[in-house]
């Protein structure tokens, strides 16, 4: 099956361009970013806060297994019902920066439509140190699965 | 210009995909490649050189042919790296297309 989520990351450079069709109508695909219980039941986190319109704030809050919350930040800066919303995004107590999401919205046909999500980073750095994240908590996950296996065989 | 070639925009084509998918079986030369391809020789011979210029092919001299096999390590460094990442907004992307499709009949 061919990924239907694509992720371009240039070497070198401090962006990224994430991709994704969706067989869904544009307007229930922008629905999906605008309101809070949506963004709760997909983003699988706690909407603080969401004000979806030009200079409003957004605040999430994610709780890991742990119990360990999580929370990131960003304002608004432009939001063009089913066409934009470019935001700040910051992940709290990180050394990640704050990051710049242009978020495109696109009709395809009556029943599909695309989302281009350009990201800018403070540095390439800080590019590549988000991108790891997930390949480093992966790693992490593993190795504390093995351990939970090992310390109950024990 | 930028000479250096970025292996994130090389696997991002098609057609440099499937002949990826094409070495990753037995190494091959550039013409038994092309056979397996409606495009233009040229055009193929300009994908092997964008796919050995950013390590995911070796060239290898064998007779008076030249061969190339998959660089499987530059591969699966390229794979490990990025895939998690990717997977993750995947998973995301798939739960929002379920959960506005129940929305839609609701």
């Amino acid at each position: 099956m061919e990924q239907k989520t694509k992720i371009n990351a240039e070497e070198g450079k401090q962006e990224l361009v994430i991709t994704r069709e969706f067989d869904l109508p544009l307007e229930l695909l922008f629905k999906a970013y605008v309101e809070s219980d949506l963004v709760e039941q997909w983003m699988g986190t706690k909407v603080l806060k969401l004000e979806s319109k030009k200079h409003g704030s957004y605040q999430f809050e994610t709780t890991d297994p742990k119990g360990n919350k999580y929370r990131f930040n960003g304002v608004i800066h432009e939001f063009v019902p089913n066409q934009k919303i470019t935001r700040t995004f910051e992940m709290e107590n990180t050394p990640f920066g704050v990051q710049l999401e242009i978020n495109e919205f696109e009709r395809l046909a009556a029943d599909t439509s695309k989302i281009h999500i350009q990201v800018i980073y403070e540095s390439v750095a800080k590019r590549d140190q988000v991108l790891k994240l997930p390949f480093a908590q992966g790693i992490n996950m593993a190795h504390n699965r093995i351990q939970e296996l090992l310390s109950k065989s024990a | 210009m930028n000479l250096r070639r970025d292996v994130f925009q090389a696997i991002a084509d098609p057609s440099r995909r499937a002949i990826l998918l094409l070495v990753a079986s037995q190494a091959m030369t550039a013409g038994a490649i092309a056979a397996n391809f409606n495009t233009a020789r040229p055009t193929v011979s300009k994908h092997l050189q964008i796919l050995t210029e950013c390590e995911l092919l070796k060239q290898e001299q064998s007779g008076r042919e030249v061969y190339y096999h998959i660089n499987a390590k530059k591969m699966k460094e390229v794979a490990e790296f990025i895939e998690p990442f990717r997977k993750m907004w995947e998973d995301r992307f798939n739960k929002l297309e379920t959960i506005m499709k129940k929305y839609k009949s609701k």
